[in-house]
């Protein structure tokens, strides 16, 4: 069984990479955001966690318990109150070179057609070839079955289709990490699962290290190499649970012992910590 | 969605639209000549539609020339409004310190009536073209500025988020993201500036001219002319139209993507 746990990834012989095991590392941060009207809400309390290179890492939580804000922290976007981020070694103070983001809104441009809109990246970094970056744009677009719409304008395109252009966009330029907000969670289920396949496979092929953010639990277990699990706001870090499932995962391991095991596991989890209010 | 059944389909609520115009225009115009016809008033107190368009055949030339001269003033004053405007609100949505004092200024200065600072402007730059332009740059300024940084403030934070994260210098963000978002409040404040510009022109003419349909309108109602009155309106009503079209065909060209111009079949006006 072609079995890959996160061990094996992080430990890839022919990475060129300096042995940076923990790609992203996230220690001790918290983040207090202060209101216009002079209140502040602490959405971040004493966060660590890493993300090993090669490594699938989910995080959930209920809303509102600071999972976009850890990811806006480590993409550079927002300053920690406290603590400290590094990716790849170094600490974080801009947006890093080799990150791709994908948010919970596809955030496609309307003024661009399908392919511009995936070929956004480029525009802001020198040194690209516009001819290979719009044939991998080309090639993105096929693998993710929107092959026919490169001239399209986002406003023909379904919620779906919309947000995989935005996956495409996030990969155009080969990141090493792939930070995703929510990506799925304005899609219906179908369209979710096949999603899910399709990054399961894009990750196996890439060996890409991602971060990605969820409000379902299927999703995170169904995903994941580890599964970080965060207490309703200020978010804390409630457990770190290693998803030992075999891969590549069918939909249909959703229906097995273990997974149900791990399911229920964060269920109760976030149950006894509060986060569902009845 | 078929590109061809899509152009179709606005070529001709287009055409709809300007045959219905033209049909009310026609029918208010023979509405007016029957009334003259009819109550038969003094030539100075209301010319008939038929009087007012031999007046305008009788003197091409005239109306042409003082046209000319007034429409200039309007589009030179618009045009440094336009890159005033524009530049100005990029620093205003850029600087914190511009904008506390100079959008408090432009936010200040829009409440007094600008044709109330045209004698200002004739005292200080002459009755000749210069004051027209600068009461005309300065109506149209306030529209475009305010609307611009309007525009420019309304950029998605994501999008801005994403061409950050892809490390877009603050240059790029301007050019890839906030224009391009702005574009449609810019063009609202560029058609509200268009029309302020030639209001701003015509009452430097009232004020203190010898040429420009402003002058011609002053003049005659010295003299009673009533019928030349209507005939240079008529004059200034279609140059606004014209203006007008222009700049919505320009839209079109330049934010095709837009809301307000994909022209789709599928969405009803309600
Ligand atoms: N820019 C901001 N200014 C002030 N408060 C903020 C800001 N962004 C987030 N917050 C607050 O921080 C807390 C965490 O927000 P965050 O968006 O990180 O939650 P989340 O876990 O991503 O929620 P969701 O799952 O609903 O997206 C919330 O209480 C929110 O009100
Ligand atoms: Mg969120």
């Amino acid at each position: 069984m072609a079995q890959k746990t996160s061990s094996q990834r992080g430990l890839h012989p022919a990475s060129d990479r300096p042995i940076t095991r923990d790609y992203v590392c996230v220690s001790d941060v918290s983040k207090t955001y202060q209101t216009p009207r002079n209140e502040t809400i602490e959405a971040l309390s004493h966060v660590s966690l890493t993300l090993t290179t090669g490594e699938f890492l989910s995080v959930v939580g209920p809303s509102g318990c600071g999972k976009s804000t850890l990811l806006k922290c480590i993409a550079g976007l927002s300053a920690p109150t406290s603590g400290l981020i590094t990716v790849n070694g170094r600490p974080v103070k801009e947006p890093p070179p080799k990150m791709g983001i994908v948010f919970q809104r596809d955030i496609l441009l309307d003024w661009l057609n399908i392919v511009d809109n995936v070929l956004l990246p480029i525009r802001y970094t020198r040194g690209h070839n516009p001819e290979t970056a719009r044939q991998s744009a080309m090639r993105l677009l096929d693998t993710i079955g929107l092959a026919g719409f490169e001239h399209n304008h986002p406003w023909e395109l379904s919620g779906g289709m919309r947000q995989r252009v935005a996956i495409c966009r996030s990969l155009l330029l080969e990141p090493d990490l792939l930070l995703m907000d929510e990506p799925f969670g304005a899609l219906d289920a179908l369209t979710r699962d096949e999603l899910n396949l399709v990054l399961q496979r894009i990750w196996l092929r890439d060996e890409k290290s991602v971060l990605f953010i969820t409000h379902s639990i299927q999703e995170a277990v169904f995903l994941s190499d580890r599964v970080v699990v965060m207490s309703p706001g200020p978010g804390r870090i409630l457990e770190m649970l290693e998803i030992d499932l075999p891969r590549p995962r069918e939909l249909e391991i959703r229906e097995t012992p273990e997974f149900g095991r791990y399911s229920s596991h964060i269920r109760a989890l976030l149950e006894r910590h509060g986060a569902f209010r009845r | 969605m078929s590109g061809a059944a899509q152009h179709h389909f606005s070529f001709y609520s287009r055409y709809r639209k300007a045959v219905s115009a033209t049909l009310s225009m026609v029918a208010l115009l023979l509405m007016w000549e029957a009334a003259v016809f009819v109550f038969a008033p003094p030539v100075w107190l209301l010319p008939a539609p038929s009087d007012i368009a031999t007046e305008l055949f009788a003197f091409p030339a005239f109306y042409a020339h003082h046209a000319v001269y007034t429409i200039r003033s309007a589009l030179i004053g618009f045009a440094i409004a336009l890159v005033v405007g524009m530049l100005a609100a990029i620093g205003i949505v850029y600087s914190r310190f511009l904008e506390t004092t100079i959008y408090t200024l432009i936010v200040g200065i829009n409440s007094i009536p600008k044709i109330a600072l045209a004698p200002l402007f004739i005292i200080w730059l002459g009755t000749g073209v210069n004051s027209k332009l600068a009461i005309a740059a300065l109506s149209a300024l306030f529209p475009i500025a305010i609307s611009s940084v309007l525009g420019l403030r309304s950029a998605d934070p994501d999008a801005l988020d994403l061409a950050r994260s892809l490390r877009a210098s603050g240059f790029q963000v301007l050019t890839t993201i906030r224009l391009p978002s702005a574009a449609a409040s810019v063009f609202s404040g560029v058609k509200v500036g268009l029309s302020f510009a030639l209001i701003g022109a015509i009452a430097g003419e009232f004020v203190a001219s010898s040429q420009g349909l402003g002058y011609v309108i002053i003049i005659s109602q010295g003299t009673l002319l009533t019928t030349r009155v209507f005939a240079s309106l008529l004059v200034l009503l279609i140059s606004g139209m014209v203006l007008f079209y222009v700049v919505s065909y320009v839209e079109r060209l330049l934010i095709p993507w837009h809301v307000s111009q994909r022209g789709s079949s599928e969405h009803v006006m309600i």
